[in-house]
Parts: C-alpha cells; sequence; structure tokens
C-alpha cells in the first residue's frame, strides 16, 4: 500500500504522465473541432501516422526541427481535406470515408518511408526536441519540473486547448462552427457558407491529429517505427465523447489518461511478478471503452453529426 | 454549382462502378511506382504475371483471397444494419483462438466431428467478440466503431497472452505459438480432396476453407434477398426508426446481425489456422479484417459480389508481392492500391446517384 503512494508523490510519475498525455490531447483537440463542425473524422489513426512520419523525416532530410512540425500539419491537413471533400460537398459516408482515409494515410506514409529508406535494417534517429530547463521556473519544487521539464511540444499542446477553447467559445467563427455542425441550414439562411467551414474545421483538426503523431516521433521517440501509433487515434475518437465536445474536459480526459498510464507502468514493475505484464498492456484500450460506456447515454452529440447537407436541398 | 440526385441507378452501373473504381486505383498506383522509379509498365506486367502466370500463383491467390470472403461478408452483413463492425481483425484472431484451443488435443475424435467441431468453436469465439459491441450499443448506447476498433488492440494482446500461458507450444523452444491443429481437425487441402489430374502441384497450399466461403457467400445470399430475416436487416438499416415503428425488433436484429457478422470474421480465423497455417502466432492475420471493410464496399455490400472483390484485393495483394520482389518497390504499394479503390468506389458511388450541374451566378443569363 505504501509503494502505491510513493508512486503518486513521485514527481517523475507526473511528468510521465503529462508526457503520455501529450499526443492525446492534440488528437482530442483535432477530433474535437472535426465534431463540432459536424464531421466524424476516423481518418485521425492514419492522420497520425503521417504526422509522425512527415514531421520526422523533414528534419531527417535537415530540416529544423519547428519546420518538420508545420510539415506534419500540412500532411495532416492534406488528408483532413480529402476526407472533408468526400464527406462535406459530395456528403459521403463519414465512418466509411475517415476508414478510407485511414487506410490510405498509413499505406501512403509507410509507403514513403520504405521507398525513399529502403535499406535500413534499424531506424535511424533524429535529434529529437529536448526537455528544456526554463531557469527559475523549473526550480519550483514539485511543479517546476512536473510542467517545465517537458518539450517545447507537450507546451504547445497546452497552448492549444486555449487556443481551441478561445477560438471555438469566444470568437464569431468558433460560433460559426459549432452552428454548423449543430444546424447547418440555420448558418446557411446567415448567408455564411456551410461548406467552407466545415471543410475549414477538419483541415485544421486533421493538423492537430498530425501533430500528436509528430510528438511521437520528435518528442517522445527519435525514430519512426511502423505500428508506432497503435490504436492511440482510436482512443481520442473515445476520449472526445468522454470530453462532451469542450477542449476543458478534453485536456482532463488526456491528462486521466495519461495518468493511468504511468500508473500502470509502474505498477507493472511492483506486481509484474504476479500478473501478466500484457493485463497492464491492455488497461488503456479497456479504460477508453469503460469511460465510453459510462458517458455514452448522456453524452449530447453536436446535433448534425454525420449528417451530410446539400445546398439548395430542403 | 448544383449537387442533383439523378432519378436512380441502373443495374448495371452500379455493377460498373467498383469495377472502373478498381481500374482507377490500378491506374492511379503509376504515381507511386513512378516515385519509386519503378519501369511502370513492366510493373503492372509483373504484378499480373505474378497472379495469372502460373497455376501456382493463381492458387496462392486464391489462398488469400479465402480469409477476405469471410471478413468481407462479415463486414458487408454488419453494414447493411448499418451495424459499423470495425472489430473483424479481433474476431478473426477469437477465432483461431477458438479453432486452437479446442483443435490441438483437448478433444479428440474422427474429422467428420472434429473440423465441425473446431469451426463451431472459431464461429463461436468470433459471434461473442462482436456480440459484445453490439450489447454495449443497444444497452448503453456506446459507439460500436469505437468499442470494435479498441477490441482489436485488446484481443491481439489477449492473444500473445495465451500464446506465452494456456496455449503455448512446450516444444516450440520459446516461441510464441499454439500447439498444431491434429490432423483430423485441419482443413485438408484441395491437392488432397480433388482429383490428381486436377492439382498439377504438391506445393499448392489452396485449402477446403475457400469451399466454406463460397458456401457462406452464397447462403448469406439468400438469407439475405429471400428470408424475413435478411428483410428485416435492410429494414434495420435503411431506417431504423421506420422499422422499429413496423414492429421489427431492432436490438433483436441487430444482435443477430452482430453474432452473423462475429461468426464469419471467426471463420476466417479457423480457415487460417486449421486450412493455412496449422497453428496460431500473433501474425496470422496482415490486416485481412481491415481489408474486409475495403472488400464489403467494392462488392456494394452484396455477399457474391465480396468474392469477386475478395480475388481482386487478395490479387493486387499477391500481384504487388510479386512485383515488390523482381523490382525492388515497396510491398505497401498493395495497400495503397486497396485503400485507393476503396476512396474511388466511394466516390463512383456519388457521381451515380448525383450530377454535378454547372450554373451561373443568380440573375446572370444561363
Amino acid at each position: 500500500m505504501m509503494d502505491l503512494l510513493q508512486i503518486f508523490l513521485n514527481e517523475s510519475f507526473w511528468v510521465a504522465s503529462l508526457r503520455i498525455a501529450t499526443p492525446l490531447i492534440f488528437g482530442v483537440l483535432g477530433a474535437l473541432l472535426c465534431e463540432r463542425a459536424g464531421v466524424l473524422n476516423l481518418g485521425i489513426e492514419g492522420i497520425f501516422v503521417v504526422g509522425a512520419m512527415v514531421g520526422w523525416m523533414t528534419v531527417y532530410a535537415g530540416a529544423p526541427l519547428w519546420i518538420g512540425v508545420l510539415a506534419a500539419a500540412g500532411g495532416g491537413a492534406l488528408f483532413g481535406l480529402l476526407h472533408a471533400i468526400l464527406t462535406v460537398p459530395l456528403g459521403l459516408s463519414q465512418h466509411v470515408s475517415g476508414l478510407g482515409i485511414t487506410l490510405f494515410a498509413t499505406s501512403t506514409a509507410s509507403f514513403l518511408y520504405r521507398t525513399i529508406l529502403p535499406d535500413v535494417s534499424s531506424p535511424p534517429r533524429i535529434k529529437a526536441f529536448q526537455p528544456m530547463d526554463v531557469p527559475i521556473l523549473s526550480d519550483i519544487p514539485f511543479l517546476g519540473p512536473v510542467v517545465f521539464q517537458q518539450t517545447a511540444m507537450t507546451w504547445l499542446a497546452l497552448i492549444m486547448v486555449g487556443v481551441v477553447w478561445w477560438v471555438i467559445n469566444r470568437t464569431p467563427l468558433g460560433v460559426a462552427i459549432q452552428a454548423v455542425g449543430d444546424n447547418p441550414d440555420a448558418v446557411n439562411a446567415q448567408g455564411l457558407s456551410v461548406y467552407k467551414l466545415r471543410i475549414g474545421a477538419v483541415m485544421a483538426g486533421s493538423a492537430l491529429m498530425a501533430l500528436g503523431g509528430a510528438f511521437l516521433t520528435m518528442s517522445a521517440f527519435d525514430a519512426f517505427f511502423f505500428g508506432m501509433v497503435n490504436g492511440r487515434g482510436w482512443i481520442c475518437i473515445a476520449l472526445v465523447i468522454f470530453a462532451s465536445w469542450r477542449p476543458g474536459k478534453a485536456l482532463l480526459g488526456a491528462l486521466l489518461f495519461g495518468m493511468f498510464d504511468a500508473f500502470q507502468v509502474r505498477l507493472q514493475t511492483e506486481a509484474g511478478a504476479v500478473i501478466p505484464s500484457q493485463i497492464f498492456l491492455m488497461a488503456p484500450y479497456v479504460l477508453s471503452i469503460v469511460a465510453l460506456v459510462f458517458v455514452a447515454r448522456k453524452a449530447e452529440y453536436p446535433r448534425a453529426l454525420l449528417q451530410p447537407w446539400f445546398k439548395g436541398h430542403r | 454549382m448544383m449537387i442533383e440526385p439523378r432519378g436512380g441507378i441502373s443495374k448495371r452501373m452500379q455493377m460498373a462502378i467498383p469495377v472502373i473504381a478498381a481500374f482507377v486505383a490500378l491506374a492511379l498506383a503509376a504515381l507511386p511506382l513512378a516515385f519509386a522509379g519503378a519501369p511502370i509498365f513492366p510493373a503492372y506486367w509483373e504484378m499480373f504475371n505474378g497472379v495469372f502466370g502460373s497455376m501456382f500463383s493463381f492458387t496462392e491467390m486464391l489462398t488469400r483471397a479465402t480469409p477476405l470472403i469471410f471478413t468481407g461478408l462479415a463486414a458487408a452483413l454488419a453494414f447493411k444494419a448499418r451495424l459499423w463492425n470495425i472489430g473483424a481483425e479481433g474476431q478473426l484472431y477469437l477465432g483461431a483462438m477458438g479453432a486452437v484451443a479446442v483443435g490441438t488435443g483437448l478433444v479428440d475424435g474422427p474429422a467428420i466431428l472434429m473440423i465441425p467441431l473446431v469451426m463451431l468453436a472459431g464461429a463461436g469465439a468470433g459471434a461473442a467478440g462482436m456480440l459484445g459491441p453490439a450489447i454495449l450499443k443497444t444497452r448503453f448506447g456506446a459507439d460500436e466503431v469505437v468499442t470494435s476498433l479498441l477490441l482489436n488492440f485488446i484481443i491481439l494482446i489477449f492473444v500473445q497472452m495465451m500464446l506465452e500461458g494456456p496455449l503455448k507450444d512446450p516444444m516450440s523452444m520459446g516461441w510464441p505459438q499454439s500447439e498444431p491443429i491434429l490432423d483430423n481437425a485441419a482443413l485438408p487441402r484441395l491437392s488432397d480432396v480433388l482429383p490428381s489430374q486436377i492439382t498439377i502441384m504438391d506445393r499448392m497450399r489452396i485449402h477446403s476453407g475457400l469451399i466454406v466461403a463460397l458456401i457462406a457467400a452464397v447462403v448469406a445470399q439468400i438469407a439475405l434477398s429471400k428470408t424475413t430475416w435478411g428483410f428485416k436487416i435492410r429494414a434495420v438499416g435503411e431506417n431504423a426508426a421506420a422499422a422499429r415503428h413496423a414492429g421489427i425488433g431492432v436490438n433483436r436484429t441487430l444482435l443477430g446481425v452482430a453474432c452473423i457478422s462475429g461468426a464469419l470474421a471467426g471463420l476466417a480465423g479457423v480457415s487460417e489456422v486449421a486450412g493455412l497455417k496449422g497453428y496460431l502466432t500473433t501474425d496470422l492475420s496482415p490486416g485481412y479484417g481491415y481489408s474486409g471493410i475495403v472488400v464489403a464496399m467494392l462488392a456494394g455490400l452484396s455477399p457474391i459480389g465480396v468474392v469477386i472483390a475478395a480475388l481482386y484485393v487478395a490479387s493486387v495483394f499477391v500481384g504487388a508481392d510479386s512485383m515488390s520482389r523482381a523490382m525492388g518497390v515497396s510491398s505497401f504499394l498493395a495497400d495503397l492500391v486497396v485503400s485507393l479503390s476503396l476512396i474511388s468506389v466511394l466516390v463512383g458511388g456519388f457521381f451515380a446517384r448525383y450530377r454535378i450541374r454547372f450554373t451561373g451566378k443568380a440573375g446572370s443569363p444561363s
């Protein structure tokens, strides 16, 4: 019992929690932005892979880290644009189109990686983002290391929570995005373009998702592996429902998830001898399903989610 | 620009769209081929030759198509009822585990009992794998897309755990693999059941799982188009509220479809483990569950169409593999073509249902 308490008191646990939460924060924010505008984006898993590959490859080719981040976001936005074209003006099934984007994005990223680097046996490494020591702030006991000994991408994720919250709740654009996800007819009646709003939201959301992938290869690790996204995108789709489509709650959900994951890793070293390690590996996915089941009945989906809207149709 | 619905889609149009989409996807593959620096037409020829060049490669393609028919049917039936079963990959592994659990020595008997028993165990395990998400949907309203997707990861880790624990082969020298399926529980090779003049080579791996898959497709086609159950599935899929109003037990229908869909995906696992590989490992399926979704969409959710679409997807995989070996192009090209086929068939479906009319601005003469 004391051992369990020790886990929570150790600051390395909280550092790890925030680190694990970072890609999920990007992913949930991205999914939230798409869904607030009425478009489910199941391309997320593949867009993570694209972000991870493009960001890493750009830096590997010699560009600075932040250019890699931008390239990842651009790659994500491009696949987001494809999903948006298929689901917004063409009004195709968001489920099937999203799965198609995931398959297409994953195979594109894998094909490009293998074609550019055909003969590497062990994945080459880049010099990834390092935890930054901020003078004075890092020396604050406990909070200092937890918040300020993270990499710049974790900070970017935290900043994006604020940005997305501000855009959605405090700007006319945000009001329009929410409206287009609830009642596109009303938006159209006001003379705004339903298509432009939805396509823009999906592209921006997909760029955020790609940053989640980029964090994996440029911050958490320093190389690209096949299968490294490993369901993180799907977990974000569950978390966004858990977060009732609110940026603040999205941060909370991702953090709770990160804490749980960091906790199970530490529990594994304590109890690994008695319980098979796979039980711990399953835990994050089981947790996502349980969380989804608990909130599902109360969830207030954006009212026009999944519903195509055609100009001139009633 | 205006988007107008067309009157209706002719049967011929419906059949033509996937064929056009398949060719468009193959044509688009010229871009990645050029990027990889491969000579384009020889590469296509190598792909074609890799499937139709010899009797052996052709039967390899049929062997690849077998699990795809099962997972394609699993997706097609579920999607028909608008039940989004994206968990066929996990259900495939559950089916394989079910087959291994009873087929490696737990019980023994003549093949005529053992083969149906192994198939039942696998189908049952697969059905249970989709029944879970379906119950979470009908009881708690939890989105089955997310739950069935996440279950894929849980099940694969569970397989790892079983292969390091109760299902581990003590003779495997530490490799995580199951004991081999007993000879009399294995699905026989076609070279063992067909007359010898048809089977030219004994290296051929094609097995009787293909026959089971074809029977399943025919049964599914008849069930869907000729029975009340099939009518209910279509009614629930087209308009659940109206179906409920008409007195159809929507939840019951969904749970039933979930079981059948899961069972079919489970049979894919049985066929791979008891027909092809002989034992279970964690790399049994290179994503057959996900490719099954593409197969189902290419087939327009028709069970007979699934057979044809599975042959196409399997040809892409086998052909691209062979081309990749010959020309040093990454075999991810196959995944690229398959995913492009899905996107093409979606877009094709749109243009069949709607026409786009370009009009001038309101008020301007047109």
